[in-house]
């Protein structure tokens, strides 16, 4: 039965943004072709022509007609994209305009002949990522291909045809196009068009045929071809089925290791593996482990090894590389980590005796990984590995990466083997001294010793030399017959064999053991510079230091001038502000960040977008999204490049990114408190004002109306009346101003205060006088020490917490209760209390109170905007102070400030002690 | 005073000169208004007044500038009408000449008394009167014997407290700067050190009030300085 099951939310989740992804970028189709003059571009002319004739805004942007009489025929009456003339080693080349393509967009667009390679300085290396990137701006594609063409099968063809096919296409680009037409032609109608000179031009056609277009070739080109299409039909299938919840066979999902070293033979194995993962549906990752002994490959063998992690990463594996110290351990270790049910490797290179004595990789493997099924893929010919090189590197490449195994140049460095052959000598002096009193076996100990100093210090080659050296030298000092290489006995040949084996061994573990160190101490190093770097950053605020640590760590450990390019407001990249980056800036180019940032990917030197730069361009991507730019420009480019380089530097970059991501959010979430507190004081502002002005206001104007309109009507008490309430109205107003202004200053810090020594008491005796006509109904008792020193103070400012105070204490307790002032001395601070005998302040409320505008909630209309005792805590706090309040125990509320008693007073002469 | 004493009003605020002028003539002043620095200038040359009223805040030069300008020929009373946050102007204005000052806004019984003050002070050094005896309620001050009561009963004075409340006498009812105090009773080396000041206005205000803290006689003009009550 075919089960209808529901499908799982995961799937059904990851289906619908598929089908979102897919509705954003424009639809990519692909003629398809086994080779040239089969009529891609024929169809694809066709087919475009239909679409126009349904309404569709067609152009073509590129279209290779070869002069073809009926194709150029079809290209009649469509729009065509004007070619972009680059002048390349003096001649011309019509290159696809991606730039007006993008600027024309139409809804759907012609671009032929998806493998070719741009002229140098084209944005992108290959056009199929010019077709990328309309893709990405949601134009429709219509491209043609051939199948040589398919980087997976880019060998396979070689190996048919014996003919190296230099551009390639990967296979995401096919995997990712939404239709596949296959445009077939039997090989004898093609074979027979090319006789009529229908598919190039006739002077071509005659060297063509002979190299490619055999008969074999051509059958089996189309029957890669149909394969290969069958393959896709065969995916959509699945994909339906997944689509669809029906259950298929194939649950357990497979996953593939393949190991590759640096040999020349990786690519084809990597290859291979992709064969077979695609026949397998296997995920697949492919890893390098880089071994002590790799450690020191020359730059091209590494240079190699990175070319073919790029490789497998276009054709969609997964890259890893791992510092190790055994192969076949880490291999088998990772293998187990991630779970693969295989491990692919190529062929061993030893063979015989070599392989019995030292054992191979496949062979330690297959030992070790009994559950792991196994793969050992055969050897390329070297013919077709040479061919592999892209026209535009280096041709003297094709002769690098070829040899396996480590090769360093003898005798590099001189100086190592003068110590190692002065070592030995020193351990002949020794030994020298030693004979007749000791046996020859102890000598041979001196001579092993000097073996194990000299791996330590220079490594395996000198140590190496030493061990010879020794045996040599034994030889000839110190076995009888002495002073000749001649033996007396012959059991010192075995001594000789058995201190030379002894000697090498020692040596090359010794050594091995000093790498081990140095690459332990390279990544310590690493990680320690990651470290320093994410250290500083988290203690860090603020963008601009953010990015002037980041610049700065980059520089050190990459030795790179770096550049963090971020956006604006608009999303545009621009330089940073600030002094001293104008000429850490110098150079990098704000189009090339800027399409960094808007793609997400890399770009600049050694990518494939703008590779020609001498700047490398990385996008610091974070959680959220985009946040800039990072541009470096390497000292040395080949470097940046090695495998755990770019790992750090992608490490470095995240945590970048996460820095600034970390100081943007909190810059956004500050940004929103403030604004919602600026928001809320505004609120209670205006209602505090509105209310505290108008109320007076309303019976100013009432009362002043009155005596204005019945001046004559009122008797002299009505008009007294009156003319009270304007005035008592006014004054209040005025206290409200007054505090509005104090407040207003207090807050932008623009008061300074001018401290200057005061006796307490004068400042209280300005507050009390200030405030007689206010205090009739409160009694106020002032009990200051008579030994009170002097304070610091800006008297008007105390006068102001102290008539602030005051004023409260006749706000809210009864008329007739009393009011107290009273100081005393703390350690270094003084300590005043204005304390009344009210009710007291609610509990719970003796911090809230104050808080800008906070009134006590069981106030009635005591009018005051709440501003009165926050202006306090302001002035005490300004000049270093507190300010408390509670509740007496015998009811009351008490407030205290503290302000601090930290200098002595100043001296005076006196005069009148003699006096007085 | 048969004839009313001349008062200029220099004040760039339409509705305070208004309220001056009604409240001034109806307590019999003669008000000349004017509404820049330099009008005002120019009416106390032409209008000989008895007394000017000065606000601070002036559209066309400071006031401070006004004061001296003034200063440079005239001896007429000076009071100051300030806003809250010209502290420093207010002082500046005193320690240049002014007599006076109100901090807006002011109450007009208060500006009558300083106008009262600032004339009667000009009456009395006028005819050359140099009075021997100061009182105010219980306080009595005899500058010819050198001697000091309360209620009758002495008050014994050091040299430096008698002669800081001599100056004090001098200018009764005036405001006197922390500067021009320490400069009259200790010498021009002093005006810095406000703190001597403070201790002996502290000492002075134990020796003869009746509650130091709320004193009746020695008023501290805060920030500004101090003022013997005249009444």
């Amino acid at each position: 039965m075919m089960a209808d099951q529901r499908p799982d939310p995961d799937s059904l989740l990851e289906r619908v943004q598929r089908a979102e992804a897919k509705r954003r970028r424009g639809n990519l189709k692909v003629f398809f072709g086994a080779s040239a003059g089969v009529g891609k571009t024929f169809g694809m002319l066709l087919a475009a022509r239909e679409r126009r004739a349904e309404g569709l805004d067609v152009v073509a942007g590129y279209v290779e007609t070869h002069k073809r009489a009926e194709t150029e025929q079809l290209l009649e009456g469509l729009e065509v994209l004007p070619p972009r003339l680059v002048e390349y080693r003096d001649t011309q080349l019509r290159e696809f305009d991606l730039d007006a393509a993008l600027k024309r967009h139409p809804a759907l667009i012609l671009v032929d002949e998806l493998a070719h390679t741009n002229a140098p300085g084209s944005r992108h290396p290959k056009r199929w990522q010019d077709v990328e990137e309309l893709l990405e701006s949601g134009i429709d594609v219509y491209t043609a291909v051939n199948v040589q063409h398919i980087e997976s099968l880019n060998d396979v063809v070689s190996q048919i045809t014996g003919i190296p096919v230099w551009e390639t296409v990967p296979d995401a680009v096919l995997e990712g196009a939404n239709e596949i037409e296959l445009i077939d032609l039997p090989p004898d109608e093609l074979l027979q068009r090319l006789k009529e000179g229908k598919v190039y031009l006739p002077q071509q056609a005659e060297r063509a045929a002979q190299n490619f277009f055999r008969k074999g070739n051509l059958i089996a080109l189309r029957e890669l071809a149909l394969r290969r299409t069958a393959d896709r039909v065969d995916a959509q299938m699945r994909d339906y089925r997944e689509d669809h919840a029906i259950q298929n066979v194939w649950q357990v999902k497979e996953r593939m290791l393949v190991c590759i070293g640096p040999g020349g033979s990786a690519e084809n194995l990597v290859r291979a593996a992709y064969r077979l993962a695609q026949l397998l549906k296997a995920e697949w990752i492919v890893l390098y482990v880089e071994t002590a002994k790799l450690q020191h490959l020359s730059k091209e063998q590494r240079d190699a090894v990175l070319r073919t992690l790029k490789l497998a990463e276009e054709l969609g594996a997964e890259t890893v590389t791992l510092g190790g110290r055994k192969l076949s351990e880490e291999v088998i270790s990772y293998a187990r980590t991630r779970n693969a049910t295989r491990i692919v490797l190529g062929k061993p290179t030893l063979s015989g005796w070599k392989r019995w004595l030292l054992g191979s990789l496949v062979d330690s493997i297959v030992r070790q990984a009994s559950d792991i099924d196994i793969h050992v893929v055969g050897k390329e010919s070297d013919f077709l590995s040479q061919t592999r090189e892209n026209p535009y590197f280096s041709r003297s490449r094709l002769y690098l990466g070829l040899e396996s195994g480590e090769q360093r140049p003898l005798f590099k460095w001189r100086a190592d083997y003068f110590w190692a052959i002065a070592a030995t000598a020193v351990c002949t002096f020794v030994a020298w001294f030693m004979v007749g009193h000791f046996d020859l076996a102890n000598l041979i100990m001196v001579y092993l010793l000097g073996v194990v100093v000299v791996a330590a210090r220079y490594g395996r080659g000198p140590s190496a030399l030493s061990s010879f050296l020794s045996v040599v030298l034994f030889d000839f000092f110190f076995v009888p017959p002495r002073f000749s290489f001649a033996v007396s006995d012959t059991q010192y040949l075995i001594t000789f064999a058995v201190m030379l084996l002894v000697a090498l061994v020692i040596s090359s573990m010794t050594a091995s053991t000093r790498h081990q160190a140095k690459i332990a101490g390279h990544r310590e190093r690493r990680i320690a510079s990651l470290y320093a770097m994410s250290r500083e950053l988290t203690a860090t605020r603020g963008e601009e230091n953010i990015v002037r640590i980041a610049v700065k760590h980059m520089a050190e450990v990459f030795e790179a001038q770096a550049v963090i390019l971020l956006p604006n407001e608009t999303g545009r990249i621009v330089y940073p502000k600030g002094e001293g980056s104008a000429q850490s800036s110098h150079g990098s180019d704000l189009s090339v960040a800027q399409w960094v940032y808007d793609h997400g990917q890399m770009a600049g030197q050694g990518t494939d977008t703008l590779p020609g730069g001498e700047m490398v361009y990385l996008p610091l991507k974070a959680s959220s999204g985009m946040i800039g730019v990072l541009a470096l420009l390497p000292l040395n480019p080949a470097r940046l490049a090695l495998p755990e380089q770019q790992r750090l530097l992608e490490t470095f970059v995240s945590q970048i990114a996460l820095a600034l991501e970390r100081v943007k959010l909190a810059a956004e979430a500050h940004s929103s408190q403030l604004k919602m507190e600026t928001e809320q004081l505004r609120n209670s502002l205006l209602s505090a004002i509105s209310h505290d002005l108008r109320t007076p206001l309303a019976a100013i104007v009432g009362a002043s109306s009155s005596l204005v309109r019945n001046e004559d009507k009122l008797d002299d008490h009505a008009r007294h009346e009156l003319s009270l309430a304007i005035y008592d109205e006014a004054t209040r107003m005025a206290g409200l101003a007054n505090n509005l202004l104090d407040m207003a200053r207090l807050e932008a810090g623009a008061v300074v205060l001018n401290r200057q020594w005061q006796p307490l008491e004068e400042v209280v005796g300005g507050a009390l006088a200030g405030l007689t006509a206010r205090m009739v109904n409160h009694p106020v008792t002032v009990k200051l020490p008579h030994d009170l020193p002097l304070v610091e103070i800006d008297s008007l400012l105390i006068e102001r917490v102290f008539a602030n105070l005051l004023e409260n204490a006749v706000k809210y307790t009864p008329p007739g209760t009393p009011v107290e002032i009273s100081a005393a001395t703390g350690s270094n601070e003084l300590v005043v209390t204005v304390s009344d005998q009210g009710r007291g302040i609610p509990a719970g409320e003796e911090k809230q109170i104050f808080e800008k505008f906070y009134r006590v909630t069981s106030e009635g209309n005591q009018g005051g905007a709440g501003l009165g005792l926050s202006i306090c805590r302001s002035i005490v706090e300004a000049h270093g102070g507190r300010i408390w309040a509670d509740n007496l125990p015998s009811g009351g509320a008490a407030f205290h400030f503290a302000l601090p008693l930290t200098e002595p007073p100043p001296m005076i002469e006196h005069e009148e002690i003699a006096e007085s | 005073m048969n004839n009313p004493a001349t008062i200029i009003v220099i004040e760039d605020e339409a509705q305070i000169r208004r309220f001056l002028r009604t409240t001034l003539a109806s307590e019999g002043y003669k008000v000349i208004e004017a509404e820049t620095g330099k009008q005002g200038l120019s009416e106390a040359t032409t209008r000989k007044p008895d007394l000017i009223v000065l606000d601070l805040g002036l559209p066309d030069m400071d006031g401070v500038e006004v004061v001296k300008e003034l200063r440079t020929w005239s001896s007429v009373p000076i009071i100051i009408l300030s806003a809250r946050s010209q502290e420093s102007d207010k002082i500046s204005a005193l320690d240049a000449g002014a007599g006076d000052y109100l901090v807006k806004p002011f109450g007009v019984g208060e500006l009558l008394a300083r106008i009262r003050v600032a004339l009667r002070h000009v009456s009395s050094t006028a005819n050359g009167e140099e009075e021997g005896v100061f009182s105010v309620d219980e306080l009595k001050v005899d500058m010819i014997h050198r001697k000091v009561t309360v209620s009758g009963i002495d008050v014994h004075l050091t040299p430096i407290e008698y002669r800081l409340l001599t100056v004090l006498v001098k200018h009764a009812g005036k405001v006197l700067t922390h500067r021009l105090l320490l400069k009259e009773v200790w010498g021009p080396n002093y005006v810095e050190r406000a703190h001597y000041l403070r201790i002996y206005m502290g000492i002075l205000r134990h020796k003869l009030e009746k509650d130091p803290a709320r004193p009746r006689f020695l008023l501290t003009e805060v920030g500004v300085g101090y003022r013997l009550a005249a009444v």
